[in-house]
């Protein structure tokens, strides 16, 4: 029965293993269920005092694509701005916008005051869109593949580090399959 | 439910529906659905609740919507009553939310290969804990005592008054 | 300048800490008298310092120096006094502060109280204490240190979180660390035993006080963090199985089974690894709560701010502390040779019983809050685990255990008589029939469990109560005799009694609550009526009024019954302005048989509001019920077999008078 005074031991130490790598893990960000699936069916008009408005068959027509769910009330939103303006500067690949659930001259505004880096613009007003995205805060960015579908999601504020090691290697990648 | 409480409910039910009916502007289905108010129709309003309380807030982390204050808490609300009134099932209902969320909106954790070691969990863990108190109680087994030779009266005697003083100053605690 | 006295202050608590960590325990190694002798005042000295270091926390609130990062963060020139003093612990480091404060205040504690205890025990119980200590003043000091300066001091604070300035919520925190901590002691006695090489019923009897001590206040913590719950959160829920509620339920757990496990020692001289076990055990997990909360590792609406390098830092001490401990008992353990044998059916058969099933619900409870994390730690999948699956499987295990409450008093020491005890409880079956039966012939509505459960909590009650009569004689002797009795009851019976009582009120609080709640939801407009359970309300009319930070949304009900006008509510929604939040202040009345609780939601846009009322019965016996179990604890712990002590040992064999007092 000695070694039965050791239990306790081992399972402790099983849990602190188990809690170790949890401290890497991160808890709030819940895996989009639409991975590989196409693009949500939706049809928005565009921001005010922009012309373009998002559809889905803006996302499918065969070229990889960035959307970005953003708002004029969201600070996060605010910081993660600039690395937009510059990747619509670079020009690699077109960055789309969905707008949740935001007043549309406070969302006007926000274009104007700090730059569109958005090709095509969305304006969801009751949040059904950004439903059927899985979204559940801002910002959220997706890539799209050639094809339509969705291959990634990054839920927060985007770094330039994410940016720069993960969603621009992956948009390539994504751009040299051809079909 | 009894009689009185039924008849209660369908004159409420009435009441709510003549009123909308009669009141000038009644808002049409659409436009009153993004609004967080009860369906007219109570069974389907019971059948929305009882979804609310399986679906988890996303943004709370431990609540149900139905618990919760929060914006997408509201909206997905919205949403549950907007489908349950447009015909889909309880099933679809949430088939549709979990197609969107995944199976992490749910709050219990469906019953499949990854969850069984939390099913199966407190009742391996119980029976565990028996066998391994059953175990320790063969080692130690209480031998039978041997009776002793039945007192006379004036022993009886004796151990009742012994017993009650015990039984005032031996507390279990 | 306070400031940087308090940070001094703790500086210097750590050096106590250090040396009261070594000297006492090897000086009670060797027997070096001096040594052992520098416990005490160790102890002092560094509870000292630590509260001077609080105090200087609560005055930088108090008079709102920006100049501190703590104070900055989270507090505001605009706070009433009282929720400014309660920011002290309303967030990460001050908490932490509070937390080694309580830690040293209970070393201080026995070395004041502790007369009775040998001096080479109490010197290694110090000395354990001391080593916690250094855990987390380290912790303090290197990774939270809560009067760090801001270079450039803000106009004004940050901290205007109008859920925290609430007083159920300010007030909670303090009574769960004095629970939390005040475990640390039966850990520090049961390493201090474990070192000695010996349990013996002196040392269950040293141990129960503190024990009991700390269960009184966790027990109290956690039902004001309920009872909050109930009026501020949304619509009246109580308990969510939320990672950080779970996370102060286990060691409750625990520690109830541990209290029960010492009474076996300490009568008994046995069950001695296994309550050693638990002591470690209880307090372990209080460190894993610790852990939880403040690490990011599970979310919560509780949680603080999520900091890895934090949780690094605690995991490391916690895979010090507790690994350290369990590789003591791994190794020690086996030596502890247990005394009395029993049957199975027996006082100490029911007593296992009760063990076993805590325990095993806090391992049910455990496995489910951190499921999530095991099973994204493996395989990456999230799945996420609701209160759904804490109520199918915690509440089968509690029932079985309930039923046994109320007999396993009835039971004797060694081998019982069940059926004997069975057979007392004859009153209380039909009691609890009784009850049974007129709750289901009144409420047909409700579930078959309920009925269960009614009658579960009248079974608790009566048996409670038998079973106290009975010690006293109640209806054989004359009431003179009763009362004589009652009077030479040592007053952990009373005690017991009441406990058990408590919890068969909180279970007939909870089956009332869980199966008979009604609710109404609709929208309503200025001068219609809405009818729920026995009441009638009548919406006056709702506005926008001014609160001294916030405007709010404010519905005016008439409330009657039968046409008698009864009260008025008035719920709000309230919108802050420092913060995009809203608050619900849901309108309760509360009577003995249920409240009615009244929500006003959002305008329709046509004059309309979303309105909800429920009608919640008996509610607030889950709240009075664990009053009343912490007025049994209390009770108990004035018991003065627990100041005087446990008597010295005698070598002669005991006779009958000696072996019952």
């Amino acid at each position: 029965m000695r070694l039965g005074y050791a239990i306790p031991l081992v399972i402790f130490f099983a849990l602190a293993v188990a809690l170790y790598v949890g401290l890497g893990l991160k808890p709030r960000d819940i895996p989009s269920a639409l991975i590989d699936k196409p693009v949500p069916t939706f049809d928005l008009a565009a921001v005010k005092g922009r012309d373009k408005g998002l559809a889905t068959a803006d996302l499918n027509t065969g070229e990889v694509s960035l959307v970005n769910v953003f708002a004029s009330w969201c600070g996060p939103c605010r910081v993660e701005h600039p690395l937009w303006m510059d990747v619509q500067a670079a020009g690699n690949v077109p960055l789309h916008g969905i707008n949740y659930k935001d007043d549309p001259d406070n969302a006007a505004n926000w274009l104007e005051r700090f730059g569109d880096p958005y090709t095509r613009t969305g304006a969801d007003r009751n949040g059904r869109v950004g439903i059927d995205w899985g979204v559940y805060g801002v910002p959220e960015t997706f890539v799209i593949d050639r094809q339509g579908r969705i291959r990634y999601k990054h839920v927060g504020v985007m770094t330039r580090d994410i940016l720069d090691d993960r969603i621009l290697p992956l948009v390539r990648q994504l751009q040299e399959q051809k079909q | 439910m009894t009689w009185a409480s039924a008849l209660k409910a369908i004159a409420m039910a009435f009441a709510v529906i003549g009123f909308l009916s009669l009141a000038p502007g009644t808002p049409s289905a659409l436009a009153q659905s993004t609004i967080d108010v009860p369906l007219e129709d109570l069974s389907e309003e019971s059948r929305a609740k009882a979804l609310f309380k399986i679906l988890r807030c996303l943004v709370c982390q431990n609540q149900s919507i139905d618990d919760s204050n929060a914006d997408l808490a509201r909206d997905l609300r919205v949403l549950v009553r907007q489908r349950i009134a447009a015909g889909d099932s309880d099933d679809q209902t949430v088939g549709y939310i979990v197609d969107r969320y995944g199976d992490w909106v749910l709050l219990e954790p469906p019953f499949k290969q990854a969850t069984l070691i939390l099913w199966l969990g407190p009742l391996a863990i119980l029976i565990l804990a028996v066998g391994g108190i059953a175990l320790r109680f063969r080692r130690r087994t209480v031998e039978a005592p041997v009776a002793p030779a039945p007192l006379n009266a004036d022993e009886s005697r004796r151990l009742a008054e012994l017993l009650d003083d015990v039984d005032t100053k031996d507390g279990t605690s | 300048m306070i400031a940087e006295v308090g940070h001094f202050a703790l500086v210097l608590a750590l050096v106590l800490a250090i040396v009261q960590s070594t000297l006492p325990i090897i000086g009670a190694h060797r027997n070096i008298a001096p040594w052992i002798a520098v416990a005490r005042p160790a102890a002092f000295g560094q509870f000292t310092f630590i509260a001077i270091s609080f105090a200087a926390l609560t005055y930088a609130f108090i008079v709102s120096d920006f100049s501190v990062a703590t104070v900055a963060r989270n507090s505001h020139s605009a706070k009433p006094l009282i929720y400014k003093i309660s920011g002290v612990w309303g967030n990460h480091e001050g908490s932490m502060l509070l937390w080694i404060m309580i830690l040293s205040l209970f070393g201080a504690a026995v070395a004041l109280f502790g007369d009775n205890l040998p001096p080479r025990l109490r010197a290694r119980v110090l000395s354990i204490q001391g080593m916690i200590g250094i855990g987390f003043l380290l912790f303090v000091l290197l990774t939270s240190n809560p009067f760090e300066r801001l270079a450039n001091p803000p106009i004004d604070g940050n901290g205007l979180n109008p859920l925290l300035q609430d007083f159920g919520l300010a007030v909670h925190p303090p009574f769960l660390y004095l629970g939390y901590v005040g475990f640390s002691m039966a850990f520090s006695f049961a390493i201090a035993a474990l070192l000695e090489g010996r349990v013996d019923p002196a040392w269950a009897r040293w141990v129960r006080p503190w024990t009991l001590a700390a269960w009184c206040f966790l027990t109290i913590g956690i039902a004001l963090g309920s009872w909050w719950a109930y009026y501020e959160l949304g619509w009246g829920g109580w308990w969510f199985w939320d990672p950080v509620e779970n996370a102060s339920f286990m060691p409750w757990l625990l520690g109830t089974a541990l209290l029960h496990s010492a009474i076996v020692v300490e009568k008994r001289d046995t069950l001695k690894a296994w309550t050693i076990l638990l002591a470690i055990l209880t307090f372990s997990l209080s460190l894993l709560g610790t852990f939880i909360v403040r690490s990011g590792v599970l979310t919560s609406v509780h949680a603080f701010a999520t900091d890895p390098e934090r949780g690094v830092f605690i995991l490391a001490f916690l895979a010090f502390t507790v690994g350290g401990s369990l590789t003591l008992f791994a190794w020690r353990g086996p030596s502890l040779k247990g005394g009395g044998l029993f049957a199975p059916i027996s006082r100490e058969g029911a007593l296992v019983f009760n063990n076993l099933l805590l325990t095993t619900a806090c391992a049910t409870v455990l496995l489910g809050t951190l499921y999530p994390l095991f099973l994204d730690a493996l395989t990456g999948e999230k799945v996420s685990v609701g209160p759904p699956f804490f109520n199918s499987t915690f509440v089968p295990l509690m029932v079985p255990l309930l039923v046994a409450v109320a007999i396993g008093p009835m039971m004797a020491w060694k081998r019982g008589d069940l059926a004997g005890a069975i057979g007392r409880m004859k009153f209380g079956f039909f009691a609890a029939a009784a009850v049974a039966f007129v709750t289901w012939y009144q409420t047909t509505d409700g579930p078959v469990l309920a009925v269960f459960g009614m009658a579960v909590g009248v079974w608790l009650v009566a048996g409670s109560v038998i079973e106290w009569a009975g010690r006293i004689k109640l209806f054989s002797l004359d009431p003179a005799a009763s009362w004589r009795r009652l009077r030479g009851l040592p007053r952990a019976a009373h005690g017991m009694a009441l406990a058990h009582i408590g919890v068969g009120l909180v279970v007939m609080g909870i089956t009332g609550v869980q199966s008979w709640t009604v609710e109404n939801a609709r929208v309503m407009r200025p001068g219609e009526t809405i009818s729920i359970g026995k009441y009638d309300l009548t919406f006056k009319n709702a506005g926008t009024i001014q609160g001294p930070n916030y405007s709010a949304l404010r519905g005016i009900f008439d409330v009657s019954i039968e046409g008698d006008h009864v009260t008025t509510m008035t719920p709000e929604t309230r919108s802050y302005p420092t913060s995009t939040m809203t608050t619900t202040e849901a309108a309760i009345r509360p009577t003995i048989v249920g409240d009615l609780y009244a929500v006003i939601g959002e305008p329709d846009g046509k004059g309309g509001y979303a309105t909800r009322f429920y009608v919640k019965p008996l509610v607030h016996w889950i709240w009075f019920g664990a009053f009343i179990m912490v007025v049994g604890g209390l009770i108990s712990l004035s018991d003065r077999r627990h100041r005087v002590g446990a008597p010295a040992r005698r070598a002669a064999t005991k006779t009958l008078a000696e072996a019952s007092a």
